[in-house]
């Protein structure tokens, strides 16, 4: 049953991630991204990351897909002629053969054979209280730079988004 | 029990799809998705490791990355919004401004 499930969520993550970068029409792109998103979340309910599963909902599907649903509202795009650069095949192809090294890599490894297994799942693992105590005690200082980065992207995006006033914007052409 | 090898595969295969998306795409929004995907390749990787070692140590390193894509969509949009101004186009081979 866990199995069949992961086999489930693992092939639409593969086949939707495919779909994402093969649409011609962003909206169907970003749709494609959603269902990526939620299935990943479903990978992680397996892996008994329930907080992380929940964390992916609330915040990539709930918060930054929306942000770009919204600003492909805004921005109105119109349907260019070719959407894919001429060097599609050859990006193909070496992506097929970066994917085939890694996977000679992996599983010619050593540690191949002992691959660990999962300790106690049901304890404390995947638990919000358990990653909360990690959070606060070992990863404070982390925390608090995160912290740091978004309000300098709150800021960022606030001052890049501003308008720019006439007169700057006179002198900005005239240099040009 | 799945291996631990498989939940590599699928990352693999999904942070591969990604960087396909970004050298093929010509819109940037298809580029900042390609992104989002490989951040979220890393992140499966980092909660399976988590699992299979029993710390939450990946899992706190996975909320992390989280917050780092939010903030990296946040300014990727509003530099879409200021291009999108200038030359009412989301195609990155006519943003050609600081090529040399």
């Amino acid at each position: 049953m866990l199995t069949a499930f992961f086999f489930y969520f693992a092939f639409a993550t593969v086949v939707s991630s495919i779909f994402t970068i093969g649409f011609r029409s962003p909206v169907y792109c970003t749709l494609a991204l959603l269902s990526t998103f939620l299935h990943v979340a479903g990978l992680f309910v397996l892996l008994h990351a329930e907080f992380i599963a929940a964390i992916q909902i609330i915040v990539y599907v709930g918060a930054v897909l929306v942000l770009y649903l919204f600003i492909l509202m805004l921005l109105d795009l119109k349907s260019n002629e070719s959407f894919m650069h001429k060097q599609v095949w050859w990006a193909v192809f070496f992506g097929i053969v970066i994917i085939v090294e890694i996977l000679i890599g992996l599983f010619k490894s050593p540690i191949m054979g002992k691959m660990p297994v999962p300790v106690s799942a049901e304890e404390a693992i995947g638990n919000t209280q358990a990653i909360g105590l990690a959070l606060f005690n070992k990863y404070l200082l982390p925390f608090e730079v995160v912290g740091l980065i978004l309000l300098g992207a709150v800021i960022g995006a606030m001052v890049l988004a501003k308008k720019v006033p006439l007169k700057q914007k006179a002198v900005s052409a005239k240099v040009e | 029990m799945i291996p631990l090898s498989y939940y590599i595969v699928v990352s693999t295969t999904m942070f591969v799809v990604g960087l396909v998306g970004i050298l093929i795409r010509k819109n940037f929004l298809i580029i900042l998705f390609s992104i989002e995907l490989m951040l979220n390749a890393a992140n499966i990787n980092l909660v399976a490791f988590s699992h299979y070692s029993g710390k939450v140590d990946g899992q706190v390193m996975s909320i992390f990355i989280i917050a780092v894509a939010a903030a990296e969509a946040a300014i990727g949009l509003a530099i879409i919004i200021i291009l999108f101004r200038g030359k009412a186009t989301t195609n990155v081979d006519e943003m050609d401004l600081m090529k040399w």
